[in-house]
């Protein structure tokens, strides 16, 4: 199962872009106590029928790995967070789009940590396709606070696409500014 | 800092690559991203290879992600793919070995022994996935 709340709240945005949305919204918000993701998308959406089947780790639709049985974000994410206390919301509409919202409370012991916003936004927004993605980040914590967005295009613009380890590097460098994080952290850093 | 500021950073850094080497545009690092490999950590394999690659002023070589290769065993997978080298499937690369791969296979042309695994699995090649 996944190590960190960030690696669940990964899974999700690329459900939503192999979902072939066009649009993907992406908040992370995170508090002294809690870490709310909410992800939303306007791709093709599932019937109610298919949504009671997504959560069911046993079951798989046989579309993207056709020999093997596959799909189990969904079901990892609602095992965390009922093993801890969490909250679960998701909803969605036959070819209007999905959109997942999950909190954890960091005061649960059985809370997974919350891992690396940067490099989560970087996995995130450099994911392969069309599709435009907007991040909106707030942490407060009480002693640090800061908010910010990121729009993929824009940045995609500005570092000159996503593909070479030049403009990965400097997109890196961009994020890890917007957290407040040096060099030196994050390469220290165990996550 | 700003998007202004990125940009400008972008411009300085473009100035100095244009003098390095640009022999490395045909190497490809794709990154196995899939449920399997998120839980196993791809996002620091994926870090480290940015990291590395910076440290050892490589900036053409491309990094790109996919879903599952299907081998979930050993993830996080990588797939190397550069001149004069068989294309080369890692497996359990975490951000140490993503160093190992980029200073022995890309820039020594010699494989990480080690962590060699097989081709994608069958219903991936048939997609044409990453071919």
């Amino acid at each position: 199962m996944h190590r960190t709340i960030c690696d669940f709240a990964l899974d999700l945005v690329q459900n939503s872009i192999e979902a072939q949305a066009s649009l993907v919204m992406f908040d992370f918000f995170e508090t002294e106590n809690d870490v709310t993701v909410f992800v939303a998308d306007n791709g093709c959406g599932m019937s109610s029928e298919q949504l009671k089947k997504a959560q069911d780790p046993f079951f798989t639709d046989g579309i993207k790995h056709a020999e093997r049985d596959v799909g189990l974000g969904l079901a990892f994410l609602t095992q965390a967070i009922e093993q801890s206390g969490g909250e679960f919301e998701i909803d969605s509409r036959e070819g209007q789009g999905t959109s997942v919202k999950f909190q954890f409370d960091k005061t649960n012991i059985d809370t997974p940590p919350v891992g690396s916003a940067a490099n989560t936004f970087l996995a995130a927004l450099t994911y392969p396709g069309g599709h435009e993605m907007v991040i909106n980040r707030k942490f407060n914590n009480g002693a640090d606070i800061y908010s910010y967005s990121l729009t993929r295009s824009e940045l995609s613009e500005a570092v000159g696409g996503f593909e070479t380890s030049g403009s990965l590097r400097l997109l890196r460098t961009y994020l890890l500014s917007q957290e407040g994080i040096t060099e030196e952290q994050a390469v220290s850093r165990k996550n | 800092m700003n998007l202004e500021e990125l940009r400008k950073l972008r411009d300085e850094q473009k100035q100095s690559l244009s003098r390095r080497n640009t022999d490395n545009k045909d190497i490809q690092i794709i990154v196995g991203m899939g449920t399997c490999g998120i839980a196993a950590g791809a996002k620091d394999t994926l870090e480290a290879f940015i990291q590395e690659l910076e440290e050892q002023e490589l900036s053409t070589v491309r990094v790109t992600q996919t879903g599952c290769m299907g081998l979930c065993y050993v993830e996080p997978t990588v797939e190397v793919v550069m001149p004069d080298m068989p294309d080369v499937i890692y497996g359990k690369v975490d951000p140490e070995v993503a160093r190992k791969i980029v200073r022995k296979h890309i820039m020594h042309k010699t494989m990480v022994n080690d962590h060699v695994f097989d081709r994608p699995a069958a219903d991936i090649v048939e997609e044409g996935g990453n071919q």
